[in-house]
C-alpha cells in the first residue's frame, strides 16, 4: 500500500448529472455512492488509477450554510475553481471519442512543443485540461 | 450581488468561446446568442459575473496571445497582429503598449533575453499567468498616463 493523496473532491451542481458525465462520457467508475438523508457521498475512479478517488459533491447543508453553498454554486458555474488535468495516451483520439458522447470542449487538441492538449468542462463548469502523456 | 448559477454557466460558455477564438470578431449579438440571453442583458450580466466588460476581456486574451507568439515564435509582428485579431498594425502596437507598458518589439527582446522561470508548469497554463490584468478601460489608462506625464512635467518646471 503506497502513501499519498487518496481523494480530491469537486463541487458539482447536480450529483446525478455529474455521475452520468464522469461515468458515461469520461469512462470513470463509481467507487462510493452512499446517502444519509439529503447528503450523498459520491466518488468515482479512473479505471487505470485504483489508488485515487475523485469526489463529486454538491455544496449545501449539512456541511455548508445556504449562503456559502450559493456562493460556491456561482463560482463553479463561472469556471472559477482550480485547474484539473486528465492525462491520456492519445489526446486526439480521446477528443473524438468524448466529443461524440457530447462532452463540451473549450479547446480543440493543440500541439505545443510536441505535447498535445485539449480543454473541456463538466456540466457544472469545472474546467479540465486533457494532456497527452509525453512519449519518452 | 447573487446571480443565477444557470445563467453564469451560460455566460461562461461565451467566455470560453472568446478564449477559443479570440482572433475572431465577437459582437454582443454573437455573445448573447451563445449565452442564450438578450443583447440588452448580456454585457451587464457578463461584467457582473467576471468583473470586466466582455470586450475588455477579449482584449486581454488577444494581448495575452500576442505576447505568447512574440515570446515563443519568430513570426513577424505584422503577422502576429493579423493572427490575433487586429486589422491594423498601428492599432495593435498602440493598444499593446497602452496595456502592457511596452511595445511588441520591446517585449520580444526582453523575454527572449530572460530565462523561462515557468517552464515546469504545463504550457497551456503558462499563457494564463501572463494575461494582462486590465482593471480599467484602455482609454482610461491612456488618460491617466497622459495626466501623470503632464503633472510630472509641470512639477519639473521651476
Amino acid at each position: 500500500m503506497s502513501q499519498g493523496v487518496g481523494m480530491v473532491g469537486l463541487y458539482v451542481r447536480d450529483q446525478d448529472e455529474a455521475l452520468e458525465f464522469y461515468v458515461e462520457k469520461l469512462g470513470f467508475r463509481v467507487h462510493k455512492d452512499m446517502r444519509n438523508g439529503d447528503y450523498r457521498w459520491l466518488t468515482v475512479q479512473h479505471p487505470d488509477q485504483p489508488s485515487f478517488e475523485l469526489g463529486l459533491f454538491k455544496p449545501g447543508p449539512p456541511t455548508l450554510d445556504a449562503g456559502s453553498a450559493q456562493s460556491l454554486r456561482e463560482l463553479v458555474a463561472k469556471g472559477a475553481m482550480p485547474p484539473l488535468v486528465l492525462t491520456v495516451d492519445d489526446c486526439r483520439a480521446a477528443y473524438d471519442r468524448m466529443r461524440a458522447r457530447g462532452v463540451e470542449f473549450t479547446q480543440e487538441p493543440t500541439e505545443r512543443y510536441g505535447a498535445v492538449d485539449a480543454g473541456f468542462r463538466d456540466p457544472s463548469g469545472n474546467g479540465w485540461k486533457m494532456i497527452e502523456a509525453a512519449r519518452r | 450581488m447573487s446571480q443565477d448559477p444557470e445563467l453564469l454557466r451560460r455566460l461562461l460558455r461565451a467566455k470560453d468561446r472568446m478564449d477559443a477564438a479570440s482572433h475572431e470578431e465577437w459582437p454582443v449579438r454573437r455573445l448573447a446568442r451563445v449565452s442564450g440571453v438578450s443583447e440588452a442583458h448580456f454585457a451587464r450580466s457578463f461584467k457582473e459575473a467576471f468583473g470586466i466588460p466582455p470586450h475588455r476581456y477579449l482584449l486581454t486574451r488577444r494581448i495575452e496571445r500576442a505576447s505568447a507568439l512574440l515570446r515563443d515564435t519568430d513570426l513577424a509582428i505584422t503577422e502576429i497582429a493579423f493572427q490575433t485579431g487586429w486589422s491594423s498594425l498601428g492599432t495593435f502596437g498602440r493598444t499593446f503598449r497602452d496595456v502592457t507598458g511596452e511595445s511588441p518589439g520591446e517585449l520580444r527582446a526582453r523575454v527572449k533575453a530572460a530565462p523561462h522561470e515557468l517552464e515546469h508548469v504545463p504550457v497551456c497554463f503558462v499563457s494564463a499567468a501572463h494575461r494582462p490584468d486590465l482593471t480599467i478601460a484602455v482609454s482610461e489608462k491612456r488618460r491617466q498616463e497622459a495626466g501623470s506625464r503632464i503633472e510630472s512635467e509641470e512639477t519639473e518646471v521651476p
